[in-house]
């Protein structure tokens, strides 16, 4: 997908500063110089394309009660999809990537409990037959950038 | 405490915003509650750290981000506390954290880097170690997203 300037303005503003009023895409048009139905066909565009994955809350796990942890497995090629399939299948792990290493994929799990959590690791150990689960929950976190610069 | 109520609305906002006049009216109306006391109470939430940012998720590889690297380090301990602050000073750097070492993955540090090619994260990493002194490092580069969900909470 192709953006404009006000575009790149648009998605910069709404990372950022996101106005909480009773009627933001007036003032987000404000801003930007482009009446109120133009910056609601804009996000719909860039929500409809999957530039905007999500719009709304982005919530503190730890804040909200729920444990989570980096995990790891090495799983050998000819399984990767399968394997995928079935740690992929839990609601509370949202990402999951093949990196180049030993451990080639690397998923985050997040549950409502420290039990529930390891209940899950259990369940992928189980039905994958991979028993050895690099399980590195966060002990410090210096940063989390969710948003990106367009300029 | 979350109240169920709170409870409610997290589980509204990790929806996408309404694309009508009055976003949080219409979320307000289907919560029985009133709109300026949703505001307040998402106001609240910002404040108290529950909500880390509200507004858009983007796609970075979208905006041109297309390389991303896991660059795993090796810091002591005794540097831990200094050492976090300048790797996440760096603004290519979108996340920075200590995780425990285990006996088959040493690493205790772990930075994710983005950059438009392999060579612009494997610059920044160098940087990374040569502000920092640290010489133990690898770069574990994406080859595939598998999954990339946002998550929903007390459903």
């Amino acid at each position: 997908m192709q953006f404009d300037a006000v575009d790149r303005k648009l998605l910069s503003l709404i990372q950022t500063e996101f106005p909480l009023a009773p009627e933001p895409y007036r003032e987000l048009g404000d801003a930007l110089g482009v009446p109120e139905e133009e910056v609601m066909t804009r996000l719909k565009a860039l929500m409809e394309s999957g530039v905007i994955r999500r719009l709304g809350g982005i919530f503190d796990s730890r804040k909200l009660g729920y444990s989570g942890a980096l995990c790891a497995m090495n799983v050998a090629e000819e399984r990767i999809s399968e394997v995928a399939g079935v740690v992929n299948s839990f609601a509370g792990v949202t990402h999951n990537y093949l990196r180049e290493d030993v451990f080639n994929m690397w998923f985050t799990v997040l549950a409502p409990t420290r039990a529930r959590l390891e209940e899950i690791l259990g369940e992928i150990r189980t039905r994958t037959g991979i028993q050895d689960i690099l399980t590195l929950p966060a002990e410090n976190i210096f940063k989390i950038r969710v948003s990106f610069d367009l300029d | 405490m979350l109240t169920e109520q709170d409870k409610q609305i997290i589980r509204e906002l990790q929806n996408d915003l309404p694309l009508v006049r009055r976003p949080f009216g219409a979320i307000a109306e289907k919560l029985g509650m009133n709109e300026a006391k949703l505001i307040e109470r998402i106001k609240l939430f910002i404040e108290d750290g529950r909500i880390r940012r509200f507004g858009a998720a983007v796609r970075h590889r979208d905006l041109g981000y297309v390389a991303n690297a896991m660059v795993v380090w090796q810091v002591p301990d005794d540097r831990i506390r200094e050492v976090g602050p300048v790797m996440a000073g760096f603004k290519e750097v979108s996340h920075c954290y200590q995780r425990p070492r285990r006996p088959e993955w040493p690493y205790n540090f772990y930075t994710m880097v983005h950059g438009q090619t392999r060579e612009e994260c494997e610059q920044v990493a160098e940087r990374i170690a040569r502000a920092t002194g640290l010489k133990t490092y690898r770069l574990l580069f994406s080859t595939a997203e598998l999954k990339k969900s946002s998550m929903r909470y007390f459903e």
